[in-house]
């Protein structure tokens, strides 16, 4: 069997919880930053585009924003399998953390998503392959959180809801397929496309550092909700009041 | 086997047979998922006969004609193997024009389609006015209806 050691030390509660304290700056700093790069550059330095106008420049916030809809799903997926797999319940804790976050930009997506739509397509909301899968994705993050707030117990919370996490798993590369799969009123991918992206550099890079920009907030949002959720299921264990009583006379 | 390998094979079993179990579903749906049909499907009558249906297309140069003193437009749509006129009146979405693939909402009557919505597709593509402008000196296929890029080209 291969040595594990760091994946165990990993799993403890006070490890994660100073690693994700000492983490979530890091990620925090560089997010704002290249959002406001990234959005800056998006929505005033980039050109308009040929056929949409302005109105094109909502793919700054969109696109980002319907990626990490699908990697918060994939985070959610995975931690679940390994919480149950290893009855860790430090991946238990990481699910928990990421689905209300992965909750809102899904969120953010449809919205952004449909006030785009109703100018360009004429139409607020089409039943299209892509849309349609992607409102499933709310819900499937919307089920998982109300399965684990029906339970008192968190551990029972835990395992009932990773199924149905796994389960809401396989919606992940549908979406993302959709496009291609169906004919859809929803246009195809136009950064990760055959033949290299469908946009000039102008409007490229501005997009690219929204997209990093926004994917290092969510490293930094999960961070700061894995340590509440951590707090919230160590409350009896002493190393945390050790820690705390400790941090407290140091400030 | 262990409890962990059991477990292991639990979340297996539970991801292979939901990926299945979409994938059985999927082909059976597959013909409802399809959000539009094209003009050649129209025209050989694989389209819902006397029910309403969504039809997708190109517009065609030159055929939309707009009735002076109302919202009424006329115009054909092709997918370059066949054309269907279609008959709409409202409002049109900011994208619609000649040459861009849209999708339109409504029944078959005589040979023509009465559009109750019509919805302009956009494609993947992005580009500054003056990139477009000087592209429309050359040859260029315009918004392509599907993401498949060869499909309907001439």
């Amino acid at each position: 069997m291969a040595n594990f050691t760091w994946f165990y030390r990993l799993a403890s509660p006070p490890t994660s919880y100073a690693a994700a304290g000492r983490l979530w700056l890091w990620f925090a700093v560089p997010a704002v930053l290249l959002i406001a790069v990234g959005l800056y550059g998006g929505l005033v330095s980039a050109p308009a585009d040929y056929q949409q106008g302005d109105a094109f420049r909502i793919i700054y916030v969109h696109a980002p924003s319907a990626w990490l809809s699908l990697l918060g799903y994939s985070v959610l997926g995975v931690s679940a399998g390994i919480g149950l797999i290893w009855r860790m319940k430090l991946a238990h804790a990481l699910a928990a953390a990421v689905a209300p976050i992965g909750a809102s930009f899904t969120f953010l997506c449809l919205v952004t998503g449909s006030l785009w739509g109703r100018p360009m397509w004429g139409a607020y909301w089409a039943w299209d392959a892509r849309l349609t899968s992607e409102l499933i994705l709310l819900f499937m993050y919307l089920g998982y959180l109300a399965l684990r707030s029906s339970f008192d117990d968190v551990s029972r919370a835990d395992r009932a809801s990773a199924v149905l996490a796994l389960v809401g798993l396989v919606n992940v590369p549908i979406i993302h397929f959709s496009v291609n799969w169906w004919n859809s009123l929803h246009q195809g991918s136009t950064v990760l496309r055959v033949g290299g992206p469908a946009m000039p550099a102008s409007m490229l890079v501005p997009l690219l550092e929204s997209f990093l920009g926004f994917t290092l907030l969510f490293a930094a949002l999960s961070c700061v909700r894995l340590r509440a959720e951590i707090l919230m299921r160590e409350r009896r264990p002493t190393w945390l009041q050790d820690g705390l009583t400790v941090s407290a006379s140091h400030e | 086997m262990t409890a962990r390998q059991r477990r292991l094979a639990w979340v297996a079993a539970i991801l292979s047979g939901v990926g299945l179990s979409a994938l059985v579903a999927f082909k059976a749906f597959d013909q409802n998922l399809l959000y539009f049909v094209d003009p050649s499907q129209v025209v050989a009558g694989k389209a819902p006969q006397g029910k309403s249906f969504r039809i997708g297309g190109m517009v065609t140069k030159g055929s939309v004609v707009r009735l002076p003193g109302s919202l009424e437009v006329r115009f054909v749509i092709t997918d370059f193997a066949h054309s269907v006129p279609i008959r709409y009146t409202g409002l049109l979405p900011d994208l619609f024009r000649e040459g861009q693939g849209i999708i339109a909402h409504g029944r078959l009557q005589n040979g023509e389609f009465m559009a109750d919505e019509v919805l302009a597709k956009h494609d993947e593509k992005y580009m500054p006015p003056e990139v477009a402008q000087s592209l429309k000196t050359a040859p260029q296929p315009s918004a392509s209806l599907s993401t498949q890029p060869a499909q309907g080209q001439p």
